[in-house]
């Protein structure tokens, strides 16, 4: 109990340091003072304003929703698939949802209109629930989770594949947007896009939270769940469900962003010394919102004025964290 | 029907709309245990699934005290009926206390968070499980006996009506078999909880059931006490083993070389028994007698001797019997004296002794050993 509150307090601590590390930094130096007086009394250098309120602030508060949103629904792959490596990135459920929201997009810049956030998520959902499908059907199938993680990955590889396809011969001045957005970016976040995300979002995680006493159960296997009461099915959908939304909104405005979704959950039960999705799922929210926002930090300053793509430095911290679990939990890969 | 704890009525079970087994009926009281047993794959696991609702029942009905299970909610049905199998979890990050709370998961609210009761409740249960030492232990370092016995523990935390208990004892070693057993009698009866369970170990069924229902892949052969079944030939029929099990002690022999007997044992009061067993290993096929129906040794000789020469209990030796046992000694090599005490039931016997002497067939270095 000590832990958690310990690792909550410390997440919270560390993304308000990142947050005015990263409303601070960027290609325009500003100053706290300045920054204070935009931010709190919305005055200021017409200039730094608008840097502030139209593309650090939209960008920063994007990374930790989706940050957050990203690592809820990985813990809810986890927690349906029991399988600690599973992740919508893994699954290749980010993948699938990338490729419907490319097609789309290409078909409407092709007729000449742009997608509404809400279209964009809706055909990101259906894209992940398509994967998600596919991926269950395989899982019926294998009964080895390692094997099913591969061939996650292989739904992902070809969706990719098909989506990089299409941009590269989709020739349209826009594409430019699309080809950043199809490798996982931050860049370019509209307060209309942070708006439409958060309500979905803070309504998918909290019914996600709401759902934290039978996902404890489920976590004894599906017999003893049953014996406590919880009904199966109408779980499974829900989990199903949840996590196809928050991987689609992710996906929608962010693109594929990997590995968060594995190894948030993973460093977070480290962290608190609890499994207990009542912790868990705040908890997951938070620290992916971290790792989210620092990862965005160091993808847009290391290299500045180069951006790098997001899930660039994702990998490059979180693999190791990946590694490390596999090696720790590798019995339940027997 | 009000005084049962659980009834199955009619009751088909099976895998994919298949039926396994159908029109099965049986009916727990408070505090009473009815143990399934049968051979492996016979469809005790199935019964016990369909009533923990794990599979569908494919006819007939399930009755709570005198409600059918399938008018209950969820909620109702964990209320009443817990259970223990033998899947091997996997935790993370679980204590032992975390995991006997699970139990009381249908009681607590939308969060699960523990009421003071709750608590009581699951610090009472591990203080008469003796398991209250291991509370902040991590559920996955405990040995198999620990863990199934923290796991009987959380399923009477939940304070059921009905345990449903699949093998409980598989995997572990004596001692803890019989300190499990032994606790979930004493629950049984103190809390007047029906349990229904299946077992491997007749000699621990015979020990714990009240009532056995005898599960035979397609059938139910027989149900009914402990002393209906553990009698004469049900036991050996279920399972296939008739000529090597015992009804009466329930032990089990090896088979054992049988034809043209080579050697005689005279036995008695259990003097034959390593003599036998002995015989077995060796592969020599023997007659042995004459053996009373109430000797000790009578159910092993019966097993293992090619030849065997009885007289009823409590009776001397009838002539007949007598002169047929001469007869053999006359065809065997050699003979094994091994009672040494004669009386009057079994004068006949000291007289065999004496013939195999007069015959120099009694071989004197085998009864030493």
């Amino acid at each position: 109990m000590k832990r958690v509150v310990i690792s909550i307090a410390g997440s919270l601590g560390l993304l308000l340091f990142l947050l005015w590390l990263n409303v601070n930094t960027g290609s325009v130096d500003l100053s706290i003072s300045e920054i204070y007086q935009i931010i709190i009394h919305k005055t200021g250098d017409e200039t730094a304003y608008r840097i502030v309120w139209d593309i650090r602030l939209p960008r920063i508060l994007a990374a930790m929703i989706l940050g957050g949103a990203l690592s809820v629904s990985g813990f809810l792959l986890q927690t349906f698939f029991r399988n600690p490596i599973a992740g919508p990135f893994v699954l290749g459920i980010s993948s699938g949802a990338k490729l419907l929201v490319a097609v789309s997009m290409i078909l409407m810049l092709q007729k000449g209109r742009h997608m509404s956030s809400w279209g964009l998520i809706f055909v990101a959902f259906l894209g992940s629930l398509m994967t998600m499908g596919f991926v269950l059907l395989l899982s019926l199938k294998m009964t080895h989770m390692s094997v099913l993680v591969v061939c996650g990955i292989m739904v992902g590889y070809i969706c990719t594949a098909i989506t990089d396809f299409m941009v590269t011969f989709a020739d349209d001045s826009n594409i430019v947007n699309l080809h950043n957005w199809s490798q996982g970016s931050f860049a370019g976040m509209t307060w209309d896009n942070v708006k439409v995300m958060a309500v979905l979002v803070a309504i998918t995680v909290l019914l996600s939270f709401f759902l934290a006493k039978p996902i404890g159960a489920y976590h004894l296997g599906e017999n003893y769940a049953r014996n406590m009461g919880v009904s199966i099915k109408v779980l499974r959908v829900a989990l199903i469900l949840l996590s196809s939304v928050l991987s689609g909104c992710v996906t929608a405005f962010a693109g594929p962003i990997s590995f968060v979704g594995i190894a948030v959950p993973h460093l977070m039960k480290m962290a608190m010394k609890s499994a207990k999705p009542i912790f868990l799922i705040p908890g997951c929210f938070l620290g992916g919102a971290v790792v989210t926002l620092f990862s965005d930090f160091v993808a847009r300053t290391v290299f500045a004025p180069v951006e790098l793509s997001i899930s660039t430095v994702t990998a490059i911290f979180l693999v190791p964290v990946v590694i490390y679990m596999m090696l720790v939990t590798r019995r339940s890969f027997e | 029907m009000a005084e049962y704890a659980v009834t199955l009525e009619q009751l088909s079970v099976g895998y994919h709309g298949k039926p396994l087994i159908e029109k099965i009926e049986f009916a727990v009281k408070p505090g009473e245990i009815y143990v399934l047993i049968g051979p492996n794959g016979a469809g005790k696991s199935t019964i016990l699934k369909t009533i923990t609702k794990q599979l569908k029942p494919l006819g007939g009905t399930i009755y709570v005290k005198n409600r059918n299970m399938t008018t209950m909610s969820e909620n109702e049905v964990a209320k009443s009926m817990s259970m223990v199998t033998t899947q091997r979890l996997s935790t993370e990050l679980m204590t032992c206390r975390d995991m006997v709370a699970t139990g009381r998961y249908p009681y607590t609210g939308r969060f699960g968070i523990l009421g003071a009761k709750d608590k009581e409740i699951v610090s009472r249960i591990m203080e008469k499980f003796q398991i209250a030492h291991l509370a902040d232990k991590d559920f996955m370092e405990l040995s198999d006996g620990q863990k199934q016995r923290v796991m009987l523990a959380r399923a009477f935390c939940q304070e059921p009506q009905i345990l449903v208990l699949d093998e409980p004892t598989s995997f572990l070693d004596i001692r803890y078999k019989v300190e499990l057993l032994s606790i979930i009698r004493e629950f049984a009866r103190e809390e007047q909880i029906a349990v229904i369970m299946s077992l491997h170990e007749l000699e621990f069924a015979r020990r714990i059931a009240d009532y056995v229902l005898c599960v035979k892949g397609d059938c139910i052969a027989n149900k009914g006490t402990v002393a209906e079944i553990f009698q004469g030939n049900l036991i050996a029929e279920l399972y296939g083993i008739e000529g090597c099990y015992d009804g009466v002690t329930g032990q089990v022999e090896l088979a054992a070389k049988k034809g043209e007997p080579v050697c005689f044992v005279i036995g008695g009061a259990g003097s034959g028994l390593p003599i036998y067993h002995a015989l077995q290993r060796q592969g020599i096929p023997f007659a042995a007698g004459v053996l009373h129906e109430n000797d000790v040794e009578y159910g092993t000789a019966k097993a293992l001797a090619s030849v065997l020469f009885v007289e009823k209990a409590f009776q001397p030796v009838s002539e007949e019997n007598y002169k047929k046992a001469c007869e053999e000694i006359r065809k065997c090599q050699y003979v094994i004296g091994a009672v040494k005490q004669f009386g009057v039931c079994n004068e006949a016997n000291r007289k065999l002794y004496e013939l195999a002497r007069e015959l120099g067939k009694l071989d004197e270095e085998s009864m030493k050993n």
